[in-house]
C-alpha cells in the first residue's frame, strides 16, 4: 500500500538516520512511503500572526501537490513539519477568507480547502497497523531496553494538532512496549529542548537540556527516544556540554524511534546509520546484544 | 520590579497592534502565572511571560522593548496549552516580535551564525530561527 | 542615367527602384514616457530607435549574457511580465523598465577547498533558509527556469538537482530583484553548478585515455604521414573518409582500423 510521504529538508541530509530506517521498516510492514513530487520546504514553523499569509504559502503548496496526486492522506516523519503542515491544513479548512486569498495567489491550477489529512508515522503505526500487529512482526525484541520516550513540543502542541493526549501522552510508550523495550516515563518528556534558540543563544541549550536529561537519567533511562532532528541536535549538543558543566553527568544514546523500529523488525543496523547518532549508541546496543 | 503607569506612557497604538496581530483578547488574563510556571525559558527571561501580558495591556511599550523576553521565547506553546482561560500567549509573543521585525530591525543576522554551526545545524533550525528572528 | 553612371552609383539606382515600405508604429512607454516605435522591433532596438544610447543593460544581443533583464506591464493589468530586451518584440502599450543591475550578495570563497557536501552551500549562503517558497522568483525568470524548485533542491542538499534545474540561467538577476527573502538565487545556482561540474559529475574516462594516448605519441606517425600528403590528395582523403553512422551501435568499427 502506497502512502503519500513528506520528508522535509533535514531528513535528506543530517537526519538520514531518521528517514532510512523508516522507509525500510514501512516496506517490511507492507507500506511504501511515496515522496510527494516537487515538494518544497514547509517553513519549519507555523506563523503565529493573524494577518500573515505569505508564510502559509509553503506548507499549503505541499498539500496541494498531495491533492493533485489524488491522495487523501499525507504522512510525515519530522515533528516540526507535522506541526506546520497540520496547522496550515486547519487554516485552509476553517478560514474562508485566507483560504480564498491563498488559493488565488498560488495559481497552482486547483483550489485547496483542507481535503488532505496530515498524519505522523506514529499515528499510522497506532491506527492503521496497530500495536498487536506490530508485536507480531517483531523479530528482535529490544531486550527490555530502558528507553525514555521524549516527545518535545511539536507533536503535542497546540491541542488542535496533537497526535495524542497533551498532558499525558502514551503513544511512544505503547510503541516501545510493542517492540519489546521497557519504556521509562519521566515528567519532563514534553518539555521544550530549546528549539530555534540554538541559533541566537547557543550557550543556553545546555540549560534547556539539563532538566530533561537529568529527569530521564534519575528515572532509570538508558537511552532517549526522539522524533525530531532539532531535539536530537539540541539534546546531543546539550549532553556534551553538561559533561563538562555537571559533575557526574552521564551521557546517554539518543535514538530515533524509527531506528528502534527497524532494529526490532530485524532489518539490521546498516539501515539505521547509528554512526550519525549522539551518545555512542553502538556500545549500548552491543551490551544488550541487539547488534546481530 | 516597579513600573510607572501613567496616561502619558500608555501607547494605545501598541496595544491595538498587539491585539490585531495576535487575535487575542488581552483582558482574558487574570495573572495566575501558569504560563510562567510552565515556561522552559522563563529562567533566562528578565520579565516573565505573565508580566509581559500585563505590560502589553497597559501599553507599556518601552518596558517590553527593553526586555529580552520575546526573543528568548522558543514558541514551545507550553503556556498556551496550560492557560486556564484558553488564552494563546505564543501569539502575543509573536505579535510583539513582529512589531519590531516589520520595521526591518532584525534580531539575528545569518552571517553572525558561526560558519561551522551553519554546517552542523539541521535545516529546520536555520529556517525556523531566521523566520522568528529576521523580517 | 547612362549605363556608365548606373554602374558608378548602384546604390542610388537601387533606392529609386525600391518601394518604400512604412512600418506600422505602435506606442510604448519607456520609464513612463510615451514613444512611437516601429512594430517588429525588439525592446532593445525600440529603445535605441527612441533615441536611447545603451551603455548598460545591453550585451550580447543574443539572449545569453543576461544584461538586458526587463520588466513590463500592460495597462489595466496588474500582472508583472518579464523578458530579455534583446529577444522580446514590442507590443502596443507596454510599460517598460530595465533592471540592468540589481545588488546581490555574492559569497567570496576559494573553490579549491570546496567539497561536494551540501553544507558548503549552507555555510556560504545562510540566507538560503529565508526562502518562503512564494514562487515570485519563478514568475520573474525570463528563461522559464523553475527557480523555486531549484532553491528547494539546494535547501534539501541536492546540489546535482539544483545544478540541472538552473542550467539555462543567464544570471540576469530578475529573480533576486523580486525575492521576498532577499536571496541572490543566481549566485547560489552558480556555486551549485561549479560544485556539480567539478566534484559530482563523473569524469569521462575514455577522454582521459585518449588524451594520454595522444600525449604519448600514438598518433604522431599518422599525423606526420598526412603532413606529407599534397593538397589535392588531402582533399580527396577528407571527402572519402569513413564517418560513423548516426545510429551506430556500441560495437561499430570502421573498415580502416589502423588508427584505433
Amino acid at each position: 500500500m502506497s502512502l503519500a510521504y513528506y520528508p522535509g529538508c533535514t531528513l535528506k541530509t543530517r537526519a538520514r538516520n531518521l528517514e532510512e530506517p523508516a522507509v525500510a521498516s514501512m516496506e517490511a510492514l507492507g507500506f511504501k512511503l511515496d515522496e510527494v513530487p516537487r515538494w518544497n520546504c514547509c517553513g519549519a514553523v507555523y506563523s503565529l500572526a493573524d494577518d500573515d499569509l505569505i508564510h502559509r504559502v509553503a506548507p499549503v503548496r505541499n498539500l496541494i501537490r498531495v491533492k493533485k496526486q489524488g491522495k487523501t492522506e499525507l504522512v510525515t516523519l519530522c515533528a516540526f513539519c507535522l506541526n506546520t503542515l497540520k496547522r496550515a491544513n486547519l487554516l485552509m479548512k476553517e478560514d474562508v477568507e485566507k483560504r480564498d486569498t491563498l488559493n488565488d495567489f498560488m495559481d497552482e491550477g486547483i483550489d485547496y480547502s483542507g481535503e488532505v489529512k496530515v498524519v505522523h508515522l506514529l499515528e499510522v503505526l497506532r491506527d492503521d497497523i496497530g500495536w498487536e500487529a506490530l508485536l507480531q512482526k517483531v523479530k528482535l525484541p529490544l531486550r527490555e531496553l530502558k528507553a525514555a520516550p521524549y516527545y518535545g513540543c511539536t507533536l503535542l502542541r497546540p491541542r488542535e494538532v496533537a497526535i495524542d493526549d497533551v498532558e499525558d501522552p502514551t503513544i511512544l510508550r505503547e510503541f516501545l512496549k510493542a517492540l519489546g523495550a521497557s519504556p521509562v516515563d519521566f515528567p519532563e518528556s514534553t518539555r521544550c529542548c530549546g528549539s530555534y534558540q540554538v541559533i541566537s543563544s547557543p550557550d543556553d541549550i545546555a540549560e534547556y537540556a539539563r532538566p530533561i536529561l537529568n529527569s530521564a537519567l534519575s528515572h532509570g533511562a538508558e537511552a532517549l527516544v526522539l522524533t525530531c532532528p532539532l531535539c536530537d541536535y539540541n539534546l546531543g549538543r546539550g549532553q556534551r556540554e553538561l559533561i563538562k558543566k555537571q559533575s557526574g553527568f552521564r551521557e546517554m544514546p539518543l535514538f530515533y524511534f524509527t531506528q528502534l523500529l527497524a532494529l526490532a523488525l530485524g532489518l539490521g543496523p546498516q539501515v539505521c546509520h547509528f554512526e550519525l547518532n549522539h551518545g555512542s549508541p553502538e556500545s549500548l546496543l552491543k551490551e544488550k546484544n541487539l547488534l546481530s | 520590579m516597579s513600573v510607572t503607569i501613567s496616561p502619558k506612557r500608555l501607547r494605545r497604538e501598541f496595544v491595538k497592534k498587539v491585539k490585531e496581530l495576535s487575535g487575542q483578547n488581552l483582558q482574558l488574563c487574570y495573572q495566575c502565572g501558569m504560563c510562567t510556571g510552565n515556561c522552559p525559558a522563563a529562567a533566562n527571561m528578565d520579565i516573565s511571560p505573565r508580566e509581559i501580558i500585563e505590560l502589553a495591556r497597559l501599553g507599556l511599550e518601552e518596558e517590553i522593548a527593553g526586555s529580552k523576553t520575546v526573543w528568548t521565547c522558543a514558541s514551545c506553546l507550553a503556556c498556551t496549552v496550560n492557560c486556564p482561560r484558553g488564552f494563546d500567549l505564543s501569539k502575543v509573543m509573536e505579535a510583539i516580535r513582529l512589531l519590531t521585525l516589520r520595521k526591518n530591525i532584525d534580531h539575528v543576522r545569518p552571517e553572525d551564525i558561526p560558519p561551522q554551526q551553519r554546517c552542523e545545524l539541521p535545516q529546520i533550525a536555520m529556517v525556523s530561527g531566521l523566520r522568528k528572528f529576521t523580517g | 542615367m547612362s549605363a556608365k553612371e548606373k554602374n558608378k552609383n548602384p546604390a542610388k539606382t537601387a533606392v529609386k527602384e525600391e518601394k518604400q515600405i512604412e512600418a506600422k508604429l505602435i506606442p510604448i512607454y519607456i520609464m513612463g514616457k510615451r514613444y512611437e516605435v516601429p512594430e517588429g522591433l525588439t525592446i532593445m532596438k525600440a529603445m535605441e530607435y527612441a533615441g536611447y544610447i545603451l551603455i548598460r543593460g545591453c550585451g550580447c544581443r543574443g539572449g545569453t549574457c543576461g544584461a538586458c533583464g526587463t520588466v513590463y506591464r500592460k495597462p489595466g493589468d496588474y500582472k508583472l511580465q518579464v523578458a530579455l530586451a534583446c529577444q522580446k518584440t514590442v507590443e502596443p502599450d507596454m510599460y517598460i523598465a530595465q533592471i540592468p543591475f540589481f545588488p546581490a550578495n555574492r559569497a567570496l570563497y576559494d573553490f579549491v577547498g570546496l567539497t561536494a557536501a551540501p553544507e558548503e552551500v549552507f555555510k556560504l549562503y545562510p540566507e538560503l533558509f529565508r526562502c518562503v517558497a512564494c514562487n515570485s522568483c519563478t514568475k520573474a525568470c525570463p528563461q522559464g527556469i523553475e527557480v523555486m524548485d531549484a532553491i528547494s533542491a539546494l535547501k534539501q542538499g541536492n546540489i546535482a538537482e539544483a545544478a540541472q534545474l538552473s542550467f539555462d540561467c543567464i544570471q540576469c538577476g530578475l529573480c533576486t530583484s523580486r525575492c521576498f527573502g532577499e536571496l541572490a538565487q543566481y549566485h547560489m545556482f552558480q556555486l551549485a553548478r561549479r560544485i556539480y561540474g567539478a566534484r559530482i559529475v563523473p569524469r569521462a574516462e575514455h577522454l582521459a585515455e585518449m588524451v594520454k594516448a595522444v600525449n604519448e605519441g600514438k598518433y604522431d606517425r599518422f599525423l606526420d604521414e598526412l603532413k606529407q600528403v599534397k593538397e589535392d590528395e588531402l582533399k580527396k582523403l577528407y571527402q572519402e573518409r569513413e564517418a560513423e553512422p548516426m545510429a551506430a551501435g556500441e560495437d561499430w568499427k570502421p573498415k580502416d582500423t589502423r588508427y584505433l
